[in-house]
Parts: C-alpha cells; sequence; structure tokens
C-alpha cells in the first residue's frame, strides 16, 4: 500500500497542473536566438509570464526576475520536432501499445491522433530531456493513402499536450500511395484527386452527396478543410517527378496549402519548389538509393533546396529516428561545409531548420522555436554548442516553466551506475 | 528512412532487420583425415591489395586505435603495411610522399562488426533482400557471403562517409542460428571474393529472444517461447557435437559450420538484447564448449558489466537506440560508458545502412553521455570501440584495428577530431592505397548500379 501511495504521489507530481510560469533570464550565455543568425556571445535571455521578452546582447535585467548564469553554455529555443509518431506508441513492436496507423480501420482521413496522445509517455519525456519542447504529430498509414490528421503538441509535463488538433492531413503518394491505392502511382494520384472533388462537392451541397462517393462522410467531411485551405496538406513523396506532380495540384485544388514531406530528390526540383512557396520537411542525412524514388539522395539535398529559397526543416521523426536526434543531424549539415562539392547550413541556418523553420511550417511562425519578443518561454540550456553530438541540455524550460528531467531511461542509469549487491538486490535501489 | 513515411513500419521486416545478428565460419572446417573437401577452404579471398605510394602522414593528432594518443604524430605505411608511427621526431624516409595533417586526425580504418551491407543492400527491395534464411530456426549451413551483392552502393557511403575499412557482414535473427558471417575488407569488387578479408575467421551469428520464437511461433512450429529458443539451441549443439565427435566423413554443411565453433575456429556472434538472457547464454556456451566473442545489440549489458568482463565477452552496442521492442526497452544512453566503467569490452556496431557512416558520432554521443554521469572516458580510448575493439571480437586485431608497425595500413585521415559532428573523413587507405579522397571527386567509388541514374558520382 504504501508503494501504491508513493506510485500515486510520483504520478501526481508528474502530472499536476502546469506550474505557473516564472519569470527568469539567463545571462552570460552563447545564445542562438533560432532564426538563422549565428550564436551571440555574453548574451541574456529574459522570460516573464511564460513569453520571451528579450533575448541578444545588451538585455537588461528588471529587478526580481531570477536569474540563471549561464556562464561556458549555451541557449537555444526550444527544439521543433516536425511530423513525428511522439506520444503515439510505448514499444514500436507491441501492437497494443501502438497506435500510429490503423490498417482495420474503415476510417481514412478522419482519423484525428489528438485523442490518443499520451503526455506521460516516456517518448515524450526522454524527448523532452533531448531539449525537444515541441512538434507535429502524425498519424502513419493503415490502408488508405490517407493516414489521417496530425496536431500540434507542446511537450510540457503537465497533462495538456495538444495545441492544435487537426493542424494537418497527411497523404502518402509515390511508391507507398501506389501500394496503398491498390498498386500503381496512377491510382493514388487518382485516389488523392478523387477524395478532394468529392470533399468539395460535399462543402457546396451537402445534401446532395452521391451514393457511390469513395469516401465515408467523416473521411469526406474532414477534407472540405483541406480543400478550402483551412489545413494544410502534407504529402509524403520523394521522387523528383512525383514532386512536380504534387506541386500541379493547385491547378485543379487553388487552395490547397501543401507541405512536401520527405522530397529525397528534392534537389533536383528545388527552384520549382521554392517557386511554388511549398516548404519542405525532410530527412537530411539520406544518401543511398534505398529506394527507386531515392536514387538522387544525397546529403546536400536541405543545402541545396535552401540555396534555391526552399524554405527546409529537418523531420519524419518517425520510430526509431528519435526527435532527440535533431541537433546531430543539423550538425551534419554544418559539417558538409568543409567537404568540396557538397552544399550544407551555416550554424545557425542548421539550428533554424530543427527550431523556427519547422515551427513555421506548423503555424507557428514567430511564436515557438525562435527567441523573439512575444514568443512561447521555451528555452534550452546546453552545457555546449547543441549541435555537437557530446553536448546535452541542462534545463529546460516550456511556456516559462522550468521542467523536470527523468525519465525511465535516467531512473536506469542510477540504478546501475554501480553493481553493487552486497546487502540487497538491485530492485530495492530506488 | 530513406522513404519516411513508406519506409517507417513496426513491420516484421523492420524488425527482422533491426535484429539481424551474425554467423559465420571458419572455411576450414576441422581437418581430420577423412576431412575431404571440407579441409580447404571453399570460396577463397582473391582479393589483392592496389596500389599505394609510400606515404607519411605529418602533423595530425593521431588516436592509434589502442588507446594511445600523439600529437602532432607521424605514420609512416608502404607496401600495404604500416612501418612506423611517432611523433613529430620520427625519420621519415626520402621516398615517402607526405601528407601535412596539420589540425587534422588520424585513426585507424573504422571497422563495423555489424553489418547486413550486401545482403539487404540498396535499394532495400524483395529481389534483393538475401538476410534472413527464414526456413528453419536453425540455419548453420547457409553463408552471407554467398549472397553478399558487390554493388551495394552502401558500401561506397561507409567508405566516404563512415571511414569504414572493414566490415563483418552477417545474416540476420530470424533464425535461433542464421549462418555464417563473412569479414570483408571495404573495397568495391566485381566479386563478393575480391572483397573478402584474407586470413579472417568465420563466425556464426547467433540470436536470442523475441525474433526466432516470433518468425517461428507465427508459422506454428518451434520455438514459440524463449524456452523453446534453448531448447531448440541445446538439442542442435548436442548433435552437432555428435558429429563433431565422430570421423566427420560425411559432409553436412551445417554441422560443420558448428563443429568449427566447437573447434575454437568460428566465433560467436550473439544477438542478444536482455541482460538475464545473456547470462543464460553465457551457460549455454559453457554447457556445450564454446565461446562467445560478443553479444550484439546488447542494449542492457550494462545491468551485468562484471559477468561480461568475467567471461571476456564484448558488447557490440548503438549509443542510444531503446523502445522499438519489449526487448530493446531498457535501453540507456550510458550504456557504452557503463560497460567501459566495469572493464569490459565496448564495440559501437550499426546494423544499418546509415548508422555505419556515423559510428565515430554514436561513440562520441556515448562518451558524453558517459562524462555526464561522472565517466569520463579520454578520445583516444572511445576511438577503440569502433576500430581495435572490433577487430578482436571480429578474430582479426592481429592484421587491423590499430595503427602499430606490421600491421595493414587501413588508415583514415579526418578533416578534424573523429569525435565531433563536424568531422569527415579526407582520406581512407586500405591496404596503403588511397581509395576515397574526398578533394579528388574521382576517388569516390561509383557502383554498377548508381551509373546512368540520377545522382551518379554526386557527394552523398
Amino acid at each position: 500500500m504504501k508503494r501504491a501511495a508513493l506510485f500515486l504521489a510520483a504520478a501526481a507530481a508528474i502530472f499536476a497542473p502546469a506550474a505557473s510560469a516564472q519569470d527568469f533570464a539567463i545571462t552570460n550565455a552563447k545564445v542562438a536566438i533560432g532564426d538563422g543568425g549565428a550564436p551571440i556571445e555574453g548574451g541574456t535571455v529574459l522570460v516573464r509570464a511564460g513569453k520571451v521578452v528579450a533575448a541578444g546582447a545588451g538585455v537588461a535585467v528588471p529587478a526580481g526576475v531570477t536569474v540563471v548564469d549561464g556562464s561556458g553554455k549555451w541557449v537555444t529555443p526550444g527544439l521543433f520536432s516536425a511530423v513525428t509518431d511522439l506520444g503515439l506508441w510505448d514499444v514500436g513492436a507491441v501492437d497494443a501499445s501502438n497506435d500510429t496507423s490503423a490498417d482495420g480501420s474503415p476510417f481514412s482521413a478522419a482519423l484525428d491522433v489528438s485523442v490518443a496522445i499520451n503526455p506521460a509517455s516516456q517518448h515524450i519525456a526522454i524527448s523532452r530531456e533531448g531539449g525537444v519542447t515541441r512538434a507535429s504529430v502524425t498519424p502513419l498509414n493503415g490502408k488508405s493513402i490517407f493516414a489521417g490528421q496530425g496536431a500540434v503538441i507542446d511537450l510540457g509535463a503537465d497533462p495538456n499536450a495538444v495545441l492544435v488538433p487537426r493542424a494537418f492531413q497527411l497523404v502518402q503518394l509515390g511508391e507507398g500511395g501506389a501500394q496503398l491505392a491498390g498498386g500503381s502511382r496512377v491510382s493514388a494520384y487518382l485516389t488523392l484527386r478523387s477524395a478532394l472533388a468529392e470533399a468539395r462537392d460535399i462543402a457546396a451541397t451537402p445534401a446532395a452527396r452521391r451514393t457511390d462517393a469513395m469516401l465515408t462522410r467523416a473521411d469526406a467531411q474532414a477534407l472540405v478543410a483541406v480543400v478550402e485551405g483551412r489545413q494544410a496538406l502534407y504529402v509524403a513523396v520523394d521522387r523528383a517527378a512525383d514532386i512536380r506532380q504534387v506541386l500541379s495540384l493547385k491547378g485543379d485544388f487553388p487552395n490547397l496549402k501543401l507541405v512536401i514531406v520527405g522530397a529525397t530528390e528534392g534537389w533536383m526540383v528545388a527552384r520549382e519548389i521554392a517557386a511554388a512557396g511549398v516548404p519542405v520537411v525532410t530527412v537530411p542525412l539520406t544518401d543511398l538509393p534505398a529506394s527507386f524514388e531515392a536514387l538522387a539522395s544525397t546529403q546536400s539535398n536541405v543545402g541545396r533546396m535552401k540555396a534555391a529559397g526552399v524554405k527546409v526543416a529537418l523531420g519524419a521523426f518517425l520510430g526509431g529516428n528519435q526527435p532527440r536526434y535533431a541537433p546531430q543531424q543539423a550538425g551534419n549539415l554544418v559539417a558538409l561545409n568543409k567537404l568540396p562539392g557538397a552544399t550544407g547550413l551555416s550554424w545557425g541556418d542548421a539550428l533554424a531548420a530543427i527550431t523556427s523553420v519547422p515551427a513555421d511550417i506548423s503555424g507557428m511562425a514567430g511564436k515557438a522555436g525562435v527567441l523573439k519578443p512575444g514568443a512561447v518561454g521555451d528555452v534550452v540550456l546546453w552545457d555546449g554548442d547543441p549541435l555537437e553530438v557530446s553536448s546535452a541540455p541542462v534545463t529546460v524550460w516550456i511556456d516559462g516553466v522550468q521542467q523536470p528531467l527523468g525519465n525511465h531511461q535516467s531512473r536506469l542509469k542510477k540504478r546501475y551506475r554501480d553493481l553493487d549487491e552486497s546487502t540487497l538486490p538491485k530492485a530495492y535501489d530506488w | 528512412m530513406t522513404g519516411t513515411l513508406a519506409a517507417w513500419k513496426w513491420s516484421a521486416a523492420t524488425l527482422a532487420a533491426l535484429a539481424m545478428t551474425l554467423t559465420a565460419a571458419n572455411g576450414e572446417a576441422k581437418s581430420k583425415k577423412k576431412d575431404g573437401a571440407s579441409s580447404e577452404a571453399p570460396y577463397p579471398s582473391t582479393y589483392k591489395r592496389y596500389p599505394g605510394a609510400p606515404t607519411a602522414l605529418v602533423g595530425a593528432t593521431v588516436f592509434d586505435g589502442k588507446g594511445g594518443r600523439i600529437d602532432n604524430g607521424t605514420v609512416l605505411f608502404m607496401d600495404g603495411n604500416i612501418v612506423a608511427v611517432g611523433g613529430a621526431d620520427l625519420a621519415i624516409p626520402a621516398e615517402y610522399t607526405r601528407i601535412d595533417g596539420s589540425g587534422k586526425f588520424v585513426t585507424p580504418g573504422v571497422i563495423d562488426i555489424h553489418s547486413h551491407l550486401g545482403v539487404y543492400p540498396s535499394p532495400g527491395v524483395d529481389a534483393n533482400a538475401d538476410g534472413n534464411e527464414m526456413t528453419s530456426p536453425t540455419t548453420p549451413n547457409v553463408w552471407a557471403e554467398h549472397a553478399v551483392w558487390p554493388q551495394d552502393a552502401g558500401f561506397t557511403r561507409a567508405l566516404a562517409n563512415g571511414g569504414i575499412t572493414s566490415l563483418q557482414v552477417l545474416p540476420g535473427s530470424a533464425n535461433l542460428m542464421g549462418g555464417r558471417a563473412v569479414t570483408l575488407k571495404n573495397v568495391p569488387s566485381r566479386t563478393v571474393q575480391g572483397m573478402k578479408f584474407p586470413g579472417a575467421p568465420y563466425s556464426m551469428k547467433m540470436a536470442c529472444g523475441e525474433n526466432p520464437k516470433r518468425v517461428y511461433g507465427e508459422k506454428g512450429q518451434a520455438p514459440s517461447t524463449r524456452m523453446g529458443n534453448f531448447a531448440v539451441n541445446r538439442q542442435t549443439w548436442l548433435d552437432a557435437k555428435k558429429y563433431a565427435d565422430g570421423d566427420r566423413a560425411e559432409r553436412d554443411l551445417g554441422k560443420e559450420t558448428l563443429a568449427g565453433v566447437l573447434d575454437g575456429k568460428i566465433l560467436i556472434q550473439n544477438h542478444c538484447y536482455r541482460a538475464d538472457e545473456m547470462a543464460l547464454v553465457l551457460d549455454m556456451a559453457k554447457e556445450m564448449g564454446y565461446k562467445v566473442s560478443a553479444f550484439h545489440h546488447a542494449v542492457e549489458a550494462y545491468k551485468i558489466g562484471d559477468l561480461l568482463r568475467e567471461n571476456g565477452v564484448c558488447s557490440a552496442i548503438w549509443a542510444d537506440w531503446y523502445g522499438f521492442k519489449m526487448e530493446a526497452n531498457d535501453g540507456i544512453p550510458e550504456n557504452a560508458a557503463l560497460l567501459q566503467a566495469q572493464g569490459a569490452c565496448v564495440v559501437i556496431h550499426s546494423d544499418d545502412d546509415n548508422g555505419i557512416q556515423r559510428l565515430n558520432q554514436e561513440a562520441a554521443k556515448a562518451q558524453g553521455d558517459g562524462r555526464r554521469i561522472g565517466v569520463v572516458i579520454p578520445d583516444e580510448q572511445v576511438v577503440s570501440w569502433f576500430t581495435l575493439n572490433a577487430a578482436k571480437a571480429m578474430g582479426i586485431d592481429k592484421m587491423t584495428g590499430s595503427l602499430e608497425g606490421g600491421k595493414m595500413a587501413d588508415v583514415v585521415l579526418w578533416n578534424g577530431n573523429p569525435l565531433s559532428v563536424y568531422s569527415r573523413p579526407e582520406k581512407v587507405w586500405i591496404d596503403g592505397a588511397l581509395m576515397f579522397d574526398a578533394l579528388d571527386r574521382k576517388r569516390r567509388p561509383v557502383s554498377d548500379f548508381e551509373l546512368g541514374m540520377p545522382g551518379e558520382g554526386d557527394v552523398k
């Protein structure tokens, strides 16, 4: 009973209503704003009432504000994890714990992940400890090219994770979409266009829905916001030719708010993507011809797209591609600058690709992923260069609230710091 | 993760790939009098080193792979071998070409003990998926080298971005005994024989836990539980011992491999996640009379660092993978550091065609995670995690894995500290031949598959 009581107390601590935001300032730190600029030596970040007030050099700290000495440390905005399955699974291969997709569901586009996100997920806690403070959570495809609707969340240690439910719809095209649509790209494109047309019809004359419609009513209804441009349409494609096809969708459906996810061959059509003003969320270190739609993959993909004017975020942190890997991936893009023929990112742009740019693509431009006045007080204090593999966060604030660090992994590492069982088994060491 | 969403499914195929461990065996089965054909090593290596100039790397920081560090060091190699390693005062004979390594770093060639390049190549299509012979829970009779596709572009990426000079290609982990692994030099070749590491012992891959019981349990056959895993293994070993103790006159491919293990000529590379299960395997090895060389994917090794040290078994691990299946639930980023603190052998492995390009970074992450819990491991020791320790567990440490006079000149010149995210291989030599040069685009291998395709010869 005592153990149970303690457990409940611990659970209560984890799920206590959000502590009120603290006014604080980090001083004497190397401050990276997240907007693409270089880090600022001896900078200050001031957060009040959960929002950033100022960040940079020469920021005055008002009386009564808690001061955190950042000497020898770095400060960044919280990382924004674009297109992730955080909070939707516990153990990947344990089906009962995994809500990422629904092979047997009669629904597709109407599926809404916001109802399944678990704020107490270990992976959220572990990602938070890695400096990730916000994310766009996506469903994955079951039996349809439409995976369903994703949500924007914060990773705060409180019960309120979902900030924006139904923030986007995800559709899978390319090789994966072709298989889902019955066996060919031809069918996948027709399926998408027919569905969007159906949504347009149902929006125009809700009562006149034809009985031979392809979609369930709920799915068609869910796509109305997509055709009307009120909800972003994330399209997963990799091949250059598929990207061109996706961009052409706007000819028939001019209000679509497209985001391309994947874009492994994006560099080959970078100017067209830039001209269409369509942002990209990509996996940056892909460099193998892993499929026939990824033949031209290269780690220079991000740098080349960025140079052509495309808005590119690192993302697709799904399954084994953990959200806490984002800084390492960004750092690798900086490394490319030393290789002849390769195109990387500046340090500032690399940080932006995991902070402000994904926040912008997710509908939080200027509000998250950046240390600008008025932005959310998501701040990470690091023990070194945040993009360096040897570094890690020291303290994480979300909405100005200092986050408790600790999770299953940190409990294990404490228990097994030594292997001494001379007095009692390890099970008593907690 | 190339196909992003398309590629991401917690499918059986994914798990099988994750789970793959290894098998390998020595081509030489026990040479008893009646051993017939098996006394000759079949499918022999035809690899011959490529020409290389006598080379002196000067002015770089040298991590020798066996725990040593020389600032402003000198590394000399010619005719395929390391000639000498020393400081700035080391005499350099006139015929050596000097390469200025100021501000740069030199390590032994990187070695991946756990790869499926060639047997699960790119593109990842079913037609090329040859890494798991999932038709029997024990297939010690199959050899990975009979499925390695030398045109896998993954070899070239591992060379250029990862500095990989040697690697062990293993069968997958669907089976309790997956078959023989093959150790390769990472040199492009028209044939797998042209890549085989001359003189490397074979290994045999074994697998514990979820994969074998799932794969065969779903077929309604043994094993369907961990009990079954052990029962099938033990009976297979007993049958093999009977064969090995006999005259071995009648050839039996599976038993030849198992007899090679019992003879100590073929190493065991055992995929095993859980600490309790590793402890049971160690007892099974004692019961049957063989030795485990390394536990692969040993995410819980930190719980039994003492036991692993006492048994002289290496842990071949990722830096921080966890959570993708139940037996990976207790993986922690401090695994490597805690093992090192216990004096146990650490090897950083990839099991992944992307991860193999960054073993140095994975090691650096594990080093940082150790430092934060007070386990401080110098750079020069961390480098051994992806060089000499891997060589030891593969049985090739007398030939490569460290920069020592007389060893193979498998060398990487890095454009910065290899434990930094900002560093990449600038030049890679295999047996003294320059096989990659970031400053010369024609020293970048391009596989047959990529010719005429979008991106041919691009930086990757």
